[in-house]
């Protein structure tokens, strides 16, 4: 490429998809009229105490172990200092030197090329609140304050955008997949920072730049890319790089600076005082650990190598982790692989689509759907007929045998029936007919149509194309 | 006339368990006592109190109601009694002392108030105080200093200076204060009153306006030790809103007032009683080790070497968990905000700076500074160390001894005014207490004579975690052997 190497690490921040905040019971539900999420304890009134949110912990855990880190049995909180109106506290509750989980890794593949990018630490900490600026004054949102929020840093070792979108996919899907958090990126609930440096081959590392505010994996792309072309410019033009704070603008496509690296924080970190130390048992740690789902990089594995399926059906099944799980019940329930996806990909698909539902809503269990495959594949019904199938099923709660039977949708396989059919067809259609006899041999799928039609799409195809080819010898 | 001025002189000197008795016989109602408690707030010229709670003759009317028709709560139903202006009141403004918290009206009730509430009390109102809890005299107030009912030209101590004196004064049958170094016990020895400290987390803290979260303690004082377990019945033990409240089973504290002191293991450690302890504390303290000894109990001289650490390591841990604690006051959410400003930076430095009163910032600044990146681990760790080695003396101690007799106060109430210049000679005032608070323990401490001024002289009992039992054990003992 060019003489520079580009350095990049990440800091994203997810929020936990738990009932209530971190230290109160208040919702975590987003949205919602100005401060009607707010209790005593997350706007700071004076006197409060906050009380650990035990779900916020295994929720913490269970990240840290589906991202392969270390858990460490012996964490604690401090408290985090500077004054900005969206921190009722003036302080905010995070951890500092004893964060929950250490060491961690995420594999991942960009442009081809197998990746480990390392995860140096996973800490609990709480959201703050929101500044709604007005055209003479300006109001304060507590609703997000003490929503629990859990920051993943990582090693400097990614070296370009690509790596980082690949990553932030990668992450966003484990993340829902352990359904730690829903990843609404619309709603802020994942975030990320963008550490970034320039430097040449065997120089050491160049002065740093953080990016703040990239709320999409493309917008953390382009501030990359853009980044890394700056910092180059600079240097080439020689300059030097000063350690800033920027803000990304995404509209504009440009970074500009926040904060320069004369007003440095100091954040006066201590311990927490009011919130006891937390010490997790091997029993504790190994509980969550088998509460783990199988995580999506192992399913596409599977389904490649153990099932057969191609890469494409693999990625398109393991989009959501309910659509995989379904997947995989039916599958277990007896069904071929390759006929559930390409159902899956089809028609569930389509009809999700058509009706804006999420894949969670899809009404059919994996049984019915296995039941409704097992049909097809014994030539009940045929194919197109299956589709109408699912369509009934998903207005109505009946199994697909008794829609078939009450339908009278079932494949006419008797030759007798098909074959009268086929000659009436031939004695009303003499032109297809001499069409076909003339040397026009695709003229026959005309003739197939009229016997379907004439069975309302009951008739076994394969049936009727053998015997008109026999009655037209 | 006269005759009728003595009789409620009498009613007002009444302990609490004496007025409940009074209660329970009919003799006299809650409207009765309150009307009496209101009266004398309002004559007196103490400044003990900050707020009179506008609805507390209505409490009291509910009380006598709830009695007409059986239903009395328990011991302290009726009884008027008064909140330090530190514990959060739901509809009653909790100033701290502060000009930052003047108006401000909690939205909730700590959790004390809240069971005090319960229990029947009636709240006459919120008691003044060093600002923010900050201080030994309780002279930092932003609503002028309390005076000490013994010698209105004399400092009550502090920083419940105002819960002490409202009990001395006979303005209210008990009074809850807060014990961060001593902010209990040294005003209660100050005006001749009985102030406990229990053990960290013995009571919730939920709704108590932080000073310092590690230290900080809420404790009641009363006239007697038998008041004092029953206050402690009613609001010790384990609170869902306060994750360091403890959750071991609360004895009957009215159960350890008959004990007595025979076979009691007391110690006195000698560092408590050298360099720095005026001669008459000396001796009032070693009084009460003769009436206990008298009654039984087995006095010596025992050992705690690294008492000379805890007054550094209490301000600086104090200070460092202020400054967090008090970075709440912006001007932004609640409390005093300043009047002109250009921007968010300025807006937040000059509430601040106007806001707070001078101790307040002394305190900040030393946090902020203890706190600092550079310092952090010369200061806040090391003092974190010294704690360490203040807890394990204490426990070694308590191997041999069930409790610890020391003075409250190396001196007697000073004149007002007298240490403004020298804040450090006032830090050195609270070396006696701030142990208990650094190491978590019980103390309590128990009126025992008057110097030669007639000013009145404190000692202390320090007992093991949990120990409030055997501290109200060896208290009752030393008011019978005081009597008799
Ligand atoms: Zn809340």
């Amino acid at each position: 490429m060019d003489e520079f190497k580009t350095v990049i690490g990440l800091e994203v921040h997810a929020e936990l998809d738990t009932k209530s905040k971190i230290y109160c019971g208040c919702t975590t539900e987003f949205g919602g009229d100005e401060n009607t999420h707010v209790c005593p304890v997350c706007s700071g009134m004076p006197g409060v105490l906050p009380m650990l949110n035990r779900k916020v912990v295994e929720y913490c855990v269970k990240a840290g172990l589906a991202l392969n880190c270390a858990i460490n049995p012996y964490s604690r909180q401090d408290r985090k200092h500077y004054f900005y109106p969206d921190l009722p506290k003036a302080f905010q509750t995070s951890q500092f030197d004893q964060p929950l989980c250490l060491n961690g890794y995420v594999d991942i593949v960009a442009g081809g090329q197998p990746k480990r990018i390392g995860i140096t630490r996973i800490h609990i900490e709480e959201d703050a609140g929101k500044l709604i600026h007005g055209a003479d004054q300006t109001r304060v949102d507590y609703n997000r304050c003490g929503v629990p929020l859990i920051e993943i840093v990582t090693e400097p070792d990614f070296e370009n955008s690509a790596q980082v979108h690949a990553f932030l996919e990668a992450l966003r899907e484990i993340l829902l997949y352990t359904e730690v958090s829903n990843c609404k990126m619309e709603e802020g609930s994942l975030r990320c920072d963008v550490n970034l440096s320039i430097h040449r081959e065997g120089e050491p590392f160049g002065t740093r730049t953080e990016m703040k505010n990239l709320n999409s994996f493309s917008a953390a792309a382009a501030a990359v890319e853009y980044e890394a072309q700056r910092q180059r410019r600079v240097v080439l033009g020689g300059g030097k790089i000063s350690q800033d704070t920027l803000r990304w603008d995404d509209e504009a496509g440009y970074n500009y600076v926040m904060r320069s690296k004369e007003d440095a924080d100091e954040y006066f970190y201590f311990p927490e005082p009011d919130i006891m130390p937390m010490v997790l048992s091997e029993g504790y740690i190994e509980r969550i650990r088998k509460t783990l789902p199988e995580l999506p990089a192992k399913r596409r594995e599977r389904y490649v190598q153990v099932m057969g399926l191609p890469m494409y059906d693999a990625q398109l099944l393991t989009v959501s982790k309910f659509i995989s799980d379904f997947f995989d019940r039916t599958v277990a329930a007896g069904a071929q692989p390759k006929a559930v996806s390409n159902f899956i990909m089809g028609d569930i698909t389509r009809l999700l689509n058509e009706r804006g539902l999420a894949p969670e809503k899809v009404p059919i269990q994996p049984d019915a759907m296995a039941e409704l495959l097992d049909l097809i594949s014994k030539g009940v019904i045929s194919n197109s007929m299956g589709s109408k199938v699912i369509e009934i099923m998903f207005e109505e709660t009946k199994s697909p045998a008794d829609i078939v039977r009450e339908r009278g949708m079932a494949q006419v396989s008797d030759a007798g029936a098909i074959r009268g059919m086929c000659e009436q067809v031939i004695a009303e259609n003499p032109k297809i007919v001499a069409d076909y006899k003339g040397g026009k041999v695709k003229a026959i799928t005309a003739l197939v149509g009229q016997v379907m039609k004439m069975s309302r799409g009951k008739a076994n195809p394969a049936m009727v194309n053998q015997l008109l080819e026999e009655l037209l010898k | 006339m006269n005759q009728s001025i003595s009789a409620a002189e009498e009613l007002a000197a009444l302990t609490a368990h004496d007025a409940s008795c009074r209660l329970a016989e009919g003799t006299v109602s809650s409207v009765q006592l309150t009307q009496l408690m209101l009266d004398r707030i309002a004559a007196s010229q103490n400044n003990a109190f900050i707020t009179v709670n506008p609805k507390a003759l209505e409490e009291a009317a509910a009380a006598d109601a709830r009695r007409q028709k059986g239903e009395a709560r328990g011991p302290l139903d009726g009884i008027p009694m008064a909140l330090k202006d530190n514990i959060s009141t739901q509809g009653l403004r909790t100033t701290c002392a502060s000009r930052m918290l003047a108006e401000f009206v909690p939205p909730y009730s700590a959790t004390v108030a809240r069971r005090l509430s319960e229990a029947g009390c009636v709240l006459l109102g919120k008691l003044n105080m060093d600002e923010f809890a900050m201080g030994s005299t309780s002279e930092n107030s932003y609503f002028g200093p309390v005076r000490n009912p013994r010698d209105p030209q004399r400092i009550a101590g502090g920083s419940s200076g105002g819960s002490a004196a409202a009990v001395a004064e006979n303005l209210a049958y008990f009074t809850l204060g807060s014990d961060t170094g001593g902010s209990v016990r040294q005003p209660a020895a100050m005006c001749g009153v009985m102030g406990m400290k229990p053990t960290y987390g013995r009571i919730s803290r939920y709704g108590v306006v932080a000073f310092a979260s590690s230290l900080d303690q809420i404790g009641p004082i009363t006239k007697d030790a038998q008041d004092c377990a029953l206050v402690l019945n009613a609001i010790a033990g384990k609170d869902p809103y306060d994750g360091s409240s403890l959750m071991n089973p609360l004895p009957d504290y009215l159960d350890a007032l008959k004990d007595g002191a025979a076979g009691l293991r007391i110690g006195i450690p000698k560092e408590y009683m050298g360099e720095g302890i005026s001669e008459e504390v000396r001796m009032a303290v070693e009084r009460v080790a003769g009436l206990l000894e008298a009654q039984g109990a087995i006095v010596e001289t025992c050992s705690l070497p690294r008492t000379e650490y805890a007054l550094s390591a209490y301000y600086v841990i104090s200070s460092a968990e202020a400054c967090s604690n008090l970075g709440r006051y912006d001007g932004v959410k609640y409390g005093y905000r300043t009047q002109a400003y250009a921007n968010l930076a300025e807006m937040i430095e000059k509430t601040r700076s106007e806001g707070f009163g001078d101790e307040v910032k002394r305190r900040i600044l030393l946090g902020t500074y203890t706190l600092s990146a550079g310092y952090f681990d010369a200061y806040y760790k090391r003092a974190q160390q010294a704690r360490t080695l203040i807890m394990e003396d204490f426990r070694k101690v308590f191997r041999q001894y069930d409790v610890l007799l020391t003075p409250t106060s190396p001196v007697t109430a000073w004149a007002l005014g007298q240490k403004h210049a020298n804040p450090l000679e006032i830090y050195a005032m609270d070396v006696c207490t701030v142990s208990v608070n650094v190491a978590g323990l019980p103390a309590l401490s128990l009126p025992c004579g008057t110097d030669s001024q007639g000013l009145p002289i404190g000692a202390q009992f320090i007992a093991n975690t949990l120990g409030e039992a055997v501290l109200l054990r060896a208290a009752a003992a030393a008011e019978k052997g005081g009597k008799a």
